[in-house]
């Protein structure tokens, strides 16, 4: 499996969109810092476009190249390999060489910069988010043969859970405006990684808003450990649920 | 103009009493009171004073009861004696004129739900001075009716006592109907409001510190032509409240950390003709509310990291906002109607994207402080779960591009284009 995993990692490195994914974040983040004279500031504009950028990244960069490689993948399968190692190697492999890109670009910088529990909170949802991602990359690839409709599918996930998903909730909370609706919303966001990721790091970075009356059971759920622990045990579940999913289509499909 | 009438009052009571107590003063005494001295207690030393007579209270725990001070005499504590009301008292009751009360440390006052006990209480006094003392555990800790052209000096109050059943903790400085009084240099913690006024006017407030107590840092009504200065209210449990006034000054003001549901760093309700200047609000949830205010002078201050920087409701008018900065606060301003009928001008806001071609440091496009998406959270206060997400991001931005809910005239047409340095 270890052979498998690191012949891939050489696959990527070579083609270098990772090393200029690397270069862009570490480029936006440099450029955001030194833009902004107030690093707090900084920090929520980088949330901002991490949110977006990460997730459009990882699932894009994975389906493209999981379908880059379906003939290295079928050479594979001709051999003797349990199809569980082959996948499980690429998978290992696309989220290493991208979550190192991410750190590289985001994590290195932002702590010489500015490092305090906000940032640490960014760059681990970032991380997190950039596992689901590619998890969800996997479940779009093995569920179609065509390239072009498995990157369609991708880029509709993305889509799906950085705009439509949230215009839902807002549409959600206005028709039902007269309830309480703070426990609904809660259990809501539950289901986007893009949201549960960002309201985790708002509630450290910057609070006085959410310390309304809403905002104040919000951060009575996400501010304590126990919501963190919560929150980081939701992710994994958008990571390991996608994977499970993915990795029985991938073993009972015929390619 | 107020200052000088101020001052000039104040100057014409001190001529008046040296005049009138003259005699008296040149024979007056000085009563030592102490465990070791000839008189033991207070109270007798109280009885023992004539007029102008100073008395001494070494230091000591003295447990007396309510003492009741009629006549025109100076108290001084040494070395801080403590004054104990066991619980169960009212500690010193001046009903007299140019009564002093310092250097004494009073204590554990009574409590009741009735009356409102206090460590030092002034009923009809004039010219009462309290300096210089500390409060601990009073349940009021100077309260004063009817008083006028009295001074509070350089006190410390504090309650660590929580609303028991029944009896709620009582105010750190109470004032009503009270006229010409200066309150500076004290410092308020634990109280239910720091600092209360009811139909006290004239009167200055000066480089206190109200933090952590239980309602207000400072609750005023009716309270008119007041001048509140240089004063810091922190971590109080609903920030400041005032209503119903007009011909206020406040300035150099900080209004600090009012985190929670139901707190205002600056409520101003019904308040009229007053001005709000060089004051600082930071890391609270809303900074000021207004609300049926008109025409108030808001200008060089500094907003910095609230949820709202302000919170102006349609029922306000002819208020000037200028030369502020906002930075970092979540939302500028935000309104529940759809006109607005203040002045906005020159005021610099971080958010403001605009360009500035003929270099004269205010951009060239108006910049509007209300979001859509502050709108919506107006309404749906839940929806404050999208803020930040791409979703908000671009209906602001469309919003911002074709303005059709958000107030078309609430905006500065001059915004500054760097932020006003305070320092």
């Amino acid at each position: 499996m270890i052979r498998i995993t690191k012949h891939v990692l050489y696959d990527i490195l070579r083609n270098r969109f990772v090393i200029l994914y690397a270069l862009f974040l570490m480029v936006i983040t440099l450029s955001l810092f030194s833009l902004d004279s107030d690093p707090g500031k900084a920090v929520l504009s980088l949330m901002n476009i991490i949110l977006m950028v990460v997730p459009l990244v990882s699932i894009i960069f994975t389906t493209i190249y999981f379908f880059n490689s379906y003939e290295f993948i079928e050479l594979l399968l001709s051999q003797p390999i349990d199809r569980k190692v082959i996948f499980f190697s690429e998978y290992i492999a696309a989220s290493f060489t991208l979550s190192v890109a991410y750190l590289l670009g985001v994590g290195v910088p932002i702590f010489m910069l500015s490092p305090d529990w906000g940032s640490l909170y960014l760059v681990f949802a970032g991380l997190l988010l950039t596992w689901v991602f590619v998890s969800l990359a996997f479940a779009a690839s093995v569920s179609t043969r065509d390239k072009a409709r498995g990157i369609g599918i991708a880029l509709l996930f993305w889509f799906y859970f950085g705009l439509i998903y949230d215009g839902f909730m807002l549409y959600i909370i206005y028709s039902f405006s007269d309830y309480p609706m703070e426990k609904v919303t809660l259990a809501l966001v539950s289901f986007n990684p893009v949201d549960l990721a960002r309201i985790v790091i708002l509630l450290k970075l910057d609070i006085s808003a959410l310390m309304g009356y809403t905002g104040a059971f919000y951060k009575s759920f996400f501010g304590t450990s126990l919501g963190t622990v919560f929150s980081a045990s939701m992710l994994v579940l958008w990571i390991v649920l996608p994977l499970i999913y993915s990795l029985r289509k991938f073993l009972s499909k015929d390619i | 103009m107020t200052d000088f009438n101020f001052t000039s009052r104040f100057i014409a009571n001190g001529v008046i009493f040296c005049a009138l107590f003259y005699p008296i003063s040149a024979s007056a005494r000085s009563i030592r009171v102490g465990l070791e001295e000839k008189v033991r207690s207070l109270r007798a030393a109280i009885e023992m004073a004539d007029p102008g007579d100073s008395i001494l209270v070494e230091p000591g725990t003295y447990k007396e009861g309510n003492l009741i001070v009629q006549k025109m005499i100076t108290i001084i504590g040494e070395h801080l004696p403590v004054i104990d009301g066991e619980g169960k008292y009212e500690i010193f009751t001046v009903a007299a004129s140019g009564v002093t009360i310092q250097g004494l440390k009073l204590v554990n006052t009574g409590r009741a739900s009735i009356h409102d006990i206090a460590a030092i209480k002034g009923l009809d006094a004039v010219g009462l001075s309290i300096l210089d003392n500390q409060f601990v555990d009073a349940f009021f800790g100077i309260h004063l009716s009817n008083s006028s052209d009295c001074i509070i000096r350089g006190n410390t109050l504090t309650s660590t006592v929580k609303d028991t059943a029944g009896v709620q903790s009582g105010n750190g400085i109470h004032l009503w109907k009270c006229n010409r009084v200066t309150i500076s240099k004290n410092t308020i913690e634990g109280h239910r409001d720091g600092i209360y006024f009811e139909f006290v006017t004239k009167s200055r407030v000066v480089e206190n510190i109200s933090r952590r107590n239980l309602r207000y840092g400072l609750h005023f009504m009716f309270s008119h032509d007041d001048d509140y200065l240089y004063n810091i209210f922190t971590g109080n449990g609903s920030g400041v409240a005032v209503m119903y006034t007009r011909n206020v000054k406040m300035t150099g003001n900080r209004f600090l950390d009012s985190k929670g549901a139901a707190s205002y760093a600056l409520l101003l309700k019904d308040i009229g003709d007053s001005r709000i200047e060089q004051c600082r609000f930071e890391g609270n949830t809303v900074a000021i509310y207004m609300e049926g205010s008109s025409r108030m002078i808001i200008q060089d201050n500094e907003f910095r990291e609230n949820g709202w920087a302000m919170k102006v409701q349609a029922s306000c008018d002819g208020n000037l906002l200028k030369r502020n900065n906002f930075v970092r606060n979540t939302f500028d301003i935000s309104t529940n109607g759809s006109i607005s009928l203040n002045t906005i001008t020159s005021n610099y806001w971080d958010k403001y994207d605009g360009y500035d071609l003929n270099r004269d440091g205010h951009g060239d496009v108006p910049f509007h402080p209300v979001s859509l998406y502050g709108m919506i959270v107006e309404k749906m206060p839940t929806a404050v779960m999208l803020w930040r997400s791409f979703l908000v991001f671009l209906i602001d931005r469309a919003e911002k591009v074709v303005p059709a809910v958000t107030p078309a005239n609430l905006k500065d047409d001059f915004p500054a284009m760097k932020a006003y340095d305070r320092d």
